[in-house]
């Protein structure tokens, strides 16, 4: 079987889970309004404030929701025999991963579109140029979905993994939060010409954690 | 027989180079103190508080090689090839050393800033990415605490450490671009010539000297304790498939 | 012919503890063979090393022509393992976790749904796992192993909260074993519902098989120990 169709019916079963459970659309989307909102309670509601920190706000909400997905993805691998099944599936465990970096990127987007309207309505945010903030955007979503699955799988035998997977992986994505805040100011602004360069450095980082999660996730998913 | 066989190395120096460096450790550091703070004169602009740079600088140089060897060492673990606990350890000893080094990086920096520049931190890009390598670590080093098998621990934790270090270009990049303040080196620039003179670049050079040695001291003790640790549990594995042997022939004899 | 498991001197560990400490085992195409032995035997384990899940620490290990110290993965497609838990996701249905586990194996749609109703579930093609009494969990679980067709079949107290359709299905399996070439390796405590059934019983005491036991199970007489079952 392809790698493609292999990832195909990993994905496909991971999303089918999620419209099944709805785990993302009924718990994780409310804790990214109430993150939004905690901001505001936190900050001046003044609407001038909001509305220039808005990207930073959005990104670092997402990256927050992000954690908890991550969780979710590899909790329901903890149930019952599941993980045992995915290693004696004889799947290519680099289709694997990327069947659930793939469900993981397509909650997240989701997620973040919804998200969007959250802080367009609430922040009072007018989006700008559209082109460079979608492929932001995207790049973004891909990177974190695959260091996300990496670390999800890294740390998915491990009774800590709540906690461990935070500190293992914010420090790391931590260029994926400048890049998308960076190039979501200069699209909103208009600067689209100052939006490229990071959409390029977001665009590096999706690759390469690709790349590495392909490599690292058997041996890993092995250890768990 | 599995790979995991421990291996025996048990010290990275012998006892007798160990004592030199122990020795020349304490000795450079004294030298240090002595020349950095009553031989070099006082900076023109900064005055005293320019001193802090002949332990700050070297600081961060070690940081960096620390983490350096880390990685290394985690690739040589995880190669087949030359796959074996002893690097395993020393790249677990060297984040820890690491680790401390930046974090005195970090605080030396802040204690040097406040008379300074006025502040006891600022966003430049050189502070932000040390910052940021300090958590790095800092959660490598959480993740080696996960109670595991010992070849478990070491594949995991050499993987995590080669996506740290594959991370750092990215994360110097994206923060440089985002900010630029700090100072340019004034010893490691691109001129390749010192722009301090005379007895302050002795002492920074000195303080080199000095980390870098207490460095490679450290890390040896390190690594003894490490493989003592491994030696035991070996001891007490071998013991446990002995009892447990000896509790089926009991059985059925 | 070269049995299908063959593990000489096996020592395994979970985390440090030595769960197998010197195990001896042959299994051929076709055999059933009964693993007994008391709680913390090792049975579990044992199990699981054959699957290639659990590392041989020491020891040779040869399961389906791969040696398992070098490789513990090519195999795994050819083997199915059937444990308490089936390999299932709780939100999935019974027809949707059968399917994921036949398409990961190369298998189709039909296979699963054939397999389906081989194991009377038809009727609850449309329930998530989740919502399955243990009986039909247990069912599931066989389900999900065999519609892989595996030419191992490794069965984890199969009998245990197994309800009635799933035991005549067992049977079933089990009798015809040796007709399709599959082997069985059935670690269990039900020895009055598992004896009649199997070729040979290989006991498990304390992580190790009896010293000195010829390792195909022709009974020795050893004291103490149970006696194997040849049929």
């Amino acid at each position: 079987m392809s790698i493609w169709r292999e990832a195909g019916i990993v994905a496909g079963k991971d999303l089918r889970i999620e419209r099944r459970a709805r785990v993302v659309s009924q718990q994780i989307l409310p804790f990214g309004v109430i993150v939004l909102l905690l901001f505001a309670f936190a900050l001046d509601p003044d609407r001038g404030v909001l509305r220039r920190v808005a990207p930073g706000l959005f990104w670092v909400t997402v990256l927050l929701s992000a954690l908890l997905a991550i969780s979710r993805s590899f909790g329901i691998e903890s149930e019952n025999a599941a993980r045992d099944g995915l290693r004696l599936s004889g799947l290519d465990p680099s289709s694997v991963f990327l069947g659930k970096a793939l469900a993981l990127a397509v909650e997240l987007a989701v997620f973040e579109v919804l998200l969007t309207a959250g802080i367009v309505v609430l922040f009072d945010v007018h989006l700008g140029a559209v082109v460079p903030l979608a492929l932001a955007a995207v790049a973004a979503t891909v990177g974190l979905a695959a260091a996300g699955t990496l670390y999800g799988v890294l740390a998915a035998g491990i009774r800590a993994r709540e906690t461990l997977v935070p500190v293992l992986m914010l420090p790391v994505v931590a260029p994926v939060l400048l890049g998308a805040t960076r190039a979501w100011e200069a699209s909103i602004d208009g600067a689209t010409s100052d939006a490229w360069p990071w959409v390029g450095l977001l665009g590096v980082f999706a690759v390469l954690f690709v790349g590495i999660g392909m490599l690292a996730f058997g041996p890993l998913l092995e250890e768990s | 027989m599995s790979a995991t066989t421990p291996s025996t190395t048990e010290r990275l120096l012998n006892p007798w180079v160990r004592r030199v460096f122990g020795a020349a450790a304490l000795a450079s550091l004294v030298a240090l103190v002595v020349v950095g703070l009553f031989v070099a004169p006082p900076d023109a602009v900064q005055g005293d508080a320019q001193r802090i740079m002949y332990v700050h600088v070297p600081a961060a140089w070690i940081a960096y090689v620390a983490f350096g060897v880390t990685s290394i060492t985690s690739l040589l673990y995880l190669w087949p090839r030359t796959r074996s606990l002893v690097w395993d350890r020393i790249a677990g000893a060297s984040a820890e050393l690491g680790v401390v080094f930046t974090g005195l990086t970090l605080v030396l920096g802040s204690i040097w800033g406040r008379p300074v520049w006025g502040v006891w931190w600022a966003w430049d890009a050189r502070l932000v990415t040390t910052a940021v390598l300090f958590f790095l670590y800092v959660g490598y080093l959480a993740l080696r605490r996960v109670p595991a098998a010992t070849d478990v621990r070491a594949k995991r934790s050499a993987i995590a450490a080669l996506i740290a270090f594959v991370d750092v270009p990215i994360v110097h990049f994206s923060v440089t671009w985002w900010r630029t303040l700090h100072q340019q080196g004034t010893v490691f620039n691109e001129k390749l010539d010192a722009e301090i003179h005379g007895t302050m670049a002795l002492a920074l050079w000195l303080g080199v000297l000095a980390f870098t040695v207490l460095y490679v001291y450290l890390l040896d003790l390190r690594y003894r304790l490490e493989a003592l640790d491994e030696d035991r549990e070996t001891r007490e594995l071998d013991a446990a498939i002995a009892d447990r042997v000896r509790g089926a022939v009991g059985v059925t004899s | 012919m070269s049995p299908v498991v063959r593990l000489r001197s096996v020592v395994c560990l979970l985390g440090r503890f030595p769960a197998l400490a010197g195990v001896d085992l042959d299994v051929e195409a076709g055999e059933v063979v009964l693993l007994s032995g008391g709680n913390g035997a090792g049975k579990t384990t044992l199990l699981r090393v054959v699957a290639g899940l659990v590392p041989v620490h020491q020891g040779a290990a040869e399961v389906l022509g791969t040696d398992l110290t070098r490789d513990r993965r090519g195999h795994r497609s050819r083997l199915a393992l059937v444990g308490q838990e089936a390999a299932a996701y709780d939100d999935l249905t019974v027809l949707e976790n059968v399917r994921f586990a036949a398409r990961t194996t190369g298998r189709s749609d039909a296979d699963a749904d054939t397999v389906v109703g081989e194991l009377g579930l038809t009727p609850l093609a449309d329930v998530r796992h989740g919502r399955l009494s243990t009986g039909q969990r247990r069912r599931l679980g066989l389900a999900v192993g065999l519609v892989r067709r595996p030419e191992l079949l490794l069965l984890d107290e199969p009998h245990a909260g197994l309800d009635v359709p799933g035991r005549a299905f067992l049977d079933g399996v089990l009798a015809s074993a040796s007709d399709s070439g599959t082997a069985v390796l059935i670690a269990s405590h039900e020895l009055d519902l598992v004896r009649p059934v199997a070729d040979r019983e290989v006991v498990l005491t304390n992580g190790r098989t009896p010293p000195g036991d010829d390792p195909t199970g022709d009974p020795t007489g050893e004291p103490g120990s149970e006696p194997g079952v040849v049929r």
